[in-house]
């Protein structure tokens, strides 16, 4: 569905990407993992239209795609749910999640978007408890879910996350990567989801990509990265012998 | 016949180098950070990993040969720690530095994967009784079969190729179905069976999975006509893993190569330009999903072609012509590579430090491969006393047979007979 072919970007004259290649299929939830400042926003940025695209392909559906307007990105069914939730905070629940429908309402109507609207509200329930708050109000979980439902408004056939575990307690981390387990289960759809908590990623994902300074390092079925000593010590955590040594 | 893994031994040829090209870029960006010779090989050419733009800028990079492999003996061509190495194998130690590699759970894992493939790709079930007849010397081959085997949930029973009146009995009594040896073995017991008196339509075999080194069509008829068994090819490389880095399907029409594990090219042995499709040349590999011991462009020696076309079992992935033929003087007996520099070393060492002017006859006689070693007599191997001159005869036979694993025969001749131009005469049809 997504496949990306020797991608580069720069910010000046740094080069944040060095040929970066990956793929997303359909149906598949795939991760990319990796240090701070290793370019993963840079990447999912530059799918969303949001950075330029020095060289390389981007393709969504085999219809080119690599450096097209953002709006033009999102009409085409890719969705980005940004990195620090980033909801519009004066404005209420409902109306956030209207924002995220526009298209909706610019291509079928009023009905049709307070329809999508109702359908979030039953994926999330407690937004609808909350539909009249404020949204700079909503605990970080609350956000958190407020942004994906702003996302999935527009019935993306891929959707992107940008670290949703940031600054989230561990509970609430467990019940987001449900909801975006359960998004591909039941309505089968496509994720890429950047994480630094590579653990929960990759427990949910089928398959996974190691970035480390701008370069793709690795890539393994998710399984085989879990297993994988140098991806345990550098993103998930020392090697219990590690610690109980030091103790 | 099953697919053991339709999703990727079915994709369309975009996907597979679309997969190919992310796993390559990984693969490079890894060895060029954490393996000396290939940041060394790479910076020689200017090279860096992110100059990588497509498959086809892969030809620029240079070879890895199985003397890079010897000089980073012990760990130089490791790409990871050795914390994360399980397993270890040294399957040449033959010479000053051997070859040993390494294994990551992963590593192990993937390998377990590809024989999944391979017995699948012949019809291997839950069902089925596999009997891993190999020699000792080959036991490392039988660890990944076995774990294949026990992977796809058939039983397995790994035997050496000693004792085939007993090996004929157990395949009556347990019900093998499938068979993994070598051709020289699995031609020995055409003979067992018929001289135990067992009769055929008492075992169950329906199966041969034949390897570890070359056999003709002809050997493939004789198999299956005596043992009313299918019989297909397999590939060994143990600077990999072992066997599973290709294999016969029922089609016959060449050996699959797993594409989203290895990246294969045919190159002319004598210029190294790559070769198109088709075309006969040296069999080239990159690893794409290996961690320990990654082989970037290893020259394999071996001499074969690729067919991109997709196989009439439903797998789209290369496949290789069956390989008989090698660039070098190396070839294999008994399952045994057998490497003429090797043999120079041990005669030299018995002949007070003096390279011996030799040649090697591999024949065939009744089924049986056997290897003479034929040596120019020299002033320091020659004695007037016929017991000194046998002494010496029986120590380089000793040394040999101890060296490869089975018994060879060792003459001598007068100064001048031998061909130099040929040290190696093949006179086995293969």
């Amino acid at each position: 569905m997504l496949r990306l072919v020797n991608i580069n970007s720069y910010y000046g004259l740094v080069h944040v990407l060095k040929n970066v290649s990956l793929h997303v299929n359909k149906g598949e939830i795939v991760t990319l993992i990796g240090a701070n400042g290793a370019g993963k926003t840079t990447l999912l940025r530059s799918i969303s239209g949001l950075q330029p695209v020095s060289n390389g392909t981007i393709s969504c559906n085999k219809v080119e795609i690599a450096n097209l307007n953002a709006d033009k990105i999102v009409k085409r069914g890719i969705s980005h749910v940004p990195e620090g939730r980033q909801i519009f905070r004066p404005m209420t629940v409902y109306e956030n999640l209207e924002l995220g429908g526009y298209l909706v309402y610019k291509s079928s109507g009023k009905k049709e978007q307070k329809k999508a609207i109702d359908e979030k509200f039953d994926m999330f329930p407690i937004l609808r408890d909350r539909k009249k708050q404020f949204a700079g109000t909503l605990s970080g979980g609350e956000q958190q879910m407020l942004s994906i439902a702003m996302a999935l408004m527009n019935k993306p056939s891929l959707l992107i996350l940008d670290e949703p575990s940031m600054g989230l307690a561990p509970m609430i981390v467990k019940d987001i990567f449900r909801v975006i387990s359960d998004l591909r289960d039941e309505k089968d759809l496509t994720v890429l989801l950047v994480e630094q908590n590579a653990n929960a990623a990759l427990k949910i994902a089928d398959r996974g990509y190691v970035m480390e300074t701008g370069k793709i390092i690795m890539e393994e079925k998710s399984e085989a990265l879990l297993l994988n000593q140098e991806v345990k010590r550098a993103y998930l955590g020392k090697d219990k012998r590690d610690i109980w040594k030091n103790k | 016949m099953d697919i053991w893994d339709p999703q990727k031994e079915s994709m369309k040829r975009d996907e597979i180098e679309q997969l190919q090209l992310e796993r390559l870029q990984a693969t490079l960006n890894r060895v060029y950070k954490n393996v000396r010779h290939y940041k060394t090989s790479f910076s020689d050419i200017d090279f860096m990993p992110e100059d990588l733009q497509s498959l086809t800028d892969f030809n620029k990079l240079p070879f890895t040969t199985r003397q890079d492999l010897r000089d980073d003996y012990p760990y130089g061509m490791f790409a990871v720690t050795l914390r994360e190495v399980v397993r270890l194998h040294a399957p040449s130690l033959g010479f000053e530095k051997p070859v040993v590699l390494g294994f990551t759970k992963n590593d192990l894992n993937c390998w377990v994967e590809l024989m999944a493939r391979c017995l699948s790709g012949v019809g291997v079930t839950k069902d089925d009784v596999v009997q891993i007849s190999m020699p000792t010397w080959k036991i490392l081959n039988t660890f990944g079969i076995q774990r294949g085997a026990e992977l796809i949930g058939a039983s397995v029973l790994p035997v050496s190729i000693k004792n085939l009146p007993n090996q004929v009995k157990i395949m009556r009594d347990f019900r093998t179905t499938i068979l993994v040896t070598t051709p020289g073995f699995a031609m020995g017991l055409i003979n067992a069976i018929s001289s135990s008196g067992i009769d055929m339509i008492t075992l169950s075999l329906k199966q041969g999975i034949i390897g570890s080194e070359a056999w003709s069509e002809n050997t493939r008829n004789l198999i299956e006509k005596n043992l009313h068994i299918t019989a297909t090819d397999i590939y060994s490389l143990t600077e990999i893993f072992g066997p599973g880095v290709a294999w016969e399907c029922h089609e016959k029409n060449g050996l699959h190569i797993s594409e989203d594990h290895f990246l294969p090219e045919i190159i002319d042995p004598v210029t190294l330009e790559p070769l198109p499709p088709g075309a006969e040349g040296e069999l080239v590999i990159t690893t794409l999903t290996k961690e320990a011991f990654p082989l970037v462009r290893f020259r394999t020696g071996d001499l074969t072609s690729l067919n991109y076309t997709p196989c009439g079992c439903g797998r789209t992935h290369a496949r290789i012509s069956r390989i008989s033929k090698r660039t070098d003087d190396v070839f294999v007996m008994n399952a045994t590579c057998v490497i003429p520099d090797q043999i120079n070393m041990i005669i030299t060492k018995l002949n007070n430090g003096k390279e011996p002017v030799f040649q090697l006859q591999a024949e065939r006689k009744k089924d049986r491969d056997t290897l003479t070693v034929i040596i120019e007599v020299t002033d320091t191997m020659f004695f007037d006393e016929i017991k000194k001159q046998l002494l010496i005869v029986d120590d380089i036979q000793l040394a040999i047979s101890e060296f490869l694993g089975w018994n060879v025969h060792v003459k001598f001749v007068e100064q001048g007979s031998i061909d130099r131009k040929k040290q190696v005469l093949d006179n086995r049809s293969l």
